[in-house]
């Protein structure tokens, strides 16, 4: 094959497969085992040693897993991915390698709820600090960088409003500061958005959501760009500095662009453990062949449905960034031009009750806490997902009292919005 | 050449085609990446020649260290400096004097001085900078790929498996319970009727 770069749509259903060597199969099969066979002593030495490439056990790779990271790494344009059990397993292995008990790191104030949480509690009890900015303030970012900080953390597409990041401009400042820029692009999957385009360093995903698709597989994944240089100033030891658990390695000299996604395998990975099922890396690789026609469809079906709510009487707002009316308007046609994703909030002019309302008459719709299915999705998040925010910070993430979130499915639009009707009207 | 981003034929084309490779700088030390490409390329068939003064008398994976690339026995096809940049150009110099030419000079990951690449380059000699032979040859087979390393690289063609070639192994553990009770009683039977 030449050296042509072949389509997204391509890139989604094949990248990293190829027909079985053994058997022919051509789906991917799942290697539902736990460990691999050595050929010999040094095969085997040479294997733990980071010496070879290939198989030991499940908790550090397996092969069905290995398809979808060389997938995903291949549709964001990264240089090397891993996948874990989920998408908040994939922010504390991202962290780990990054900061040191005392350290810190900036994180965008919109963020889903749960990120929210781990960051403010989990985190904390690491010694891990997080120092929150504004996205809607640049600023803001370069106020909050101190000689501790190791990381820039944001949304592209934030939950729960569906507001637009202004990626370019914030990885400037991490840039400025000599520290990588962490874009979770959960809301938006590779289709809509590629964080690395726009000076991201490391993409995580919940690869629950739109990446699997079908609401049937918990999933994260880590993705390294290759782009950032770890050896300056000893400030990233993981990936700088002799392994003591690998007899002295230094992984950046090792493994060069795509260091830190082995580090996450060998130091994150390995001792943390949260190993992704290979069933469910089969579950999401299948999602991931359908990603460019679902995604499509999630945004012309979210499209229609914001315009729908946004001229309905019983309706205060709507913030849905493919509105040409939303604040985050210009700043989706510049990085998400395909469509504004299929997460966004519109809030009732009868506030909470009209809410909890709403979601009780809702045929199709599911009250699930969820985005990114197949299924059209509904959720209030004030008592739900950003539950245990105070109120201040629960307006300041998007997710106020009368604030309801939606994650438009696949269905028919006419009937989601026929949905919203009935439910709305009576 | 632009030294920035290689196509993947031309680096494809040279781990094709050559066979000795001489390494400038390798190490004994089994935790240093000269090692471990060493180790590797030596494993897939390559006939290397570790260089490094410091460990003449001594071999690494069995073959003998030489002190300079002057003191090797055969024609080399491909020379890999394992050196930081400010010690690559005395390396290219040096081997300008072989007779018959290297066809290859590669410089290892973090590696590059465009001046000494100008200078092998006039003369017909393909370089290749800050790279790995290991992590290229792993890329481009995709067996990186077990790695999660985007391989850049696509194929709908079976791969070969990895006995392909090889004599099936007869040696297998053989197990009982081919014979019974039952078919024990029933041949038996039959030896006396007749
Ligand atoms: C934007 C975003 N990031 C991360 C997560 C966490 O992912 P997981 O539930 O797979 O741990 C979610 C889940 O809702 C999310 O929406």
């Amino acid at each position: 094959m030449s050296d042509r770069l072949p389509g997204f749509s391509t890139l989604a259903v094949h990248a990293g497969a190829q027909p079985d060597p053994t058997t022919g199969a051509r789906a991917t099969p799942i290697y539902q085992t736990t460990s691999f066979v050595f050929n010999d002593a040094d095969h085997a030495a040479s294997l733990f040693g980071l010496q070879a490439f290939g198989n030991i056990y499940t908790r550090i790779g397996n092969p069905t897993n290995a398809v979808l990271e060389e997938r995903v790494a291949a549709l964001e344009g990264g240089t090397a991915a891993l996948a874990v059990a989920s998408g908040h397993a994939a922010q504390v292995v991202i962290l780990q390698q990054l900061l040191q008990p005392g350290d810190e790191f900036i994180a965008a104030r919109k963020l889903y709820g749960g990120s929210i949480n781990q960051f403010t509690h989990a985190f904390k009890s690491f010694g891990w600090n997080v120092v929150w900015a504004d996205p809607d303030d640049i600023a803001s970012f370069e106020r909050a960088v101190t000689p501790r900080t190791k990381a820039i953390f944001i949304e592209s597409i934030a939950n729960p409003a569906g507001s637009i990041t202004d990626i370019e401009a914030i990885s400037t400042v991490a840039r400025k500061a000599g520290v990588p820029l962490i874009v979770d692009n959960t809301l938006a999957s590779p289709y809509l958005i590629r964080p690395i385009d726009h000076g991201a360093d490391i993409v995580v995903h919940s690869l629950t959501k739109f990446l699997g698709g079908h609401g049937n597989s918990l999933g994260g994944i880590i993705v390294d760009a290759g782009t950032f240089d770890w050896s300056t100033g000893g400030k990233y030891p993981m990936l700088s500095e002799p392994r003591p658990e690998y007899h002295g390695i230094r992984l950046q000299e090792t493994f060069g662009n795509f260091a830190f996604a082995i580090a996450c395998r060998v130091l994150g990975l390995r001792d943390l453990g949260p190993a992704l099922s290979p069933f469910n890396a089969f579950m999401i690789l299948t999602g991931i062949e359908t990603l460019p026609l679902r995604m499509q469809k999630h945004c012309d079906n979210a499209k229609a449905v914001a315009e729908f709510l946004a001229g309905h009487p019983a309706v205060a707002s709507v913030s849905y960034a493919g509105l040409p009316s939303d604040k985050y308007h210009q700043l989706a046609r510049k990085y998400a031009p395909k469509g504004a994703g299929a997460v966004f909030t519109f809030s009732l002019k009868g506030g909470y009750d009209a809410g909890v309302n709403l979601v009780s008459k809702l045929q199709l719709f599911s009250h699930l806490a969820n985005v990114g299915d197949t299924r059209s999705l509904v959720i209030h998040p004030a008592s739900t997902t950003h539950s245990q925010l105070d109120d201040a910070a629960k307006v300041k993430s998007g997710a106020g009292p009368d604030v309801v979130r939606l994650s438009i499915g696949i269905e028919d639009k006419e009937d989601l919005i026929a949905d919203l009707e009935q439910a709305l009207g009576a | 050449m632009n030294h920035d981003a290689y196509p993947d034929n031309y680096i494809r084309g040279i781990l094709n085609s050559v066979k000795s490779i001489a390494m400038v700088g390798a190490s004994p030390v089994n935790v240093r990446p000269s090692y471990f490409a060493f180790k590797y390329l030596a494993q897939r068939g390559y006939d290397m020649i570790p260089v490094n003064p410091g460990h003449v008398g001594k071999e690494l994976l069995g073959k003998p260290f030489v002190a300079s690339l002057a003191d090797i026995d055969r024609p080399i096809d491909m020379i890999d400096i394992f050196r930081n940049s400010s010690h690559i150009m005395p390396v290219v110099e040096e081997a300008l004097t072989l007779d018959p030419l290297p066809k290859v000079i590669w410089m290892q990951l973090g590696a590059r001085d465009d001046a000494a690449a100008a200078k092998a380059e006039s003369v017909g000699i393909k370089v290749v900078m800050n790279r790995c032979p290991k992590i290229e040859y792993g890329r481009l087979s995709s067996e990186i790929s077990w790695m999660g390393v985007n391989s850049r690289t696509l194929s709908s063609k079976r791969a070969p498996a990895p006995t392909q070639g090889m004599r099936l192994s007869l040696n297998r553990m053989s197990v009982g319970g081919g014979d019974t009770a039952a078919s024990d009683r029933a041949a038996k039977n039959k030896t006396e009727q007749s």
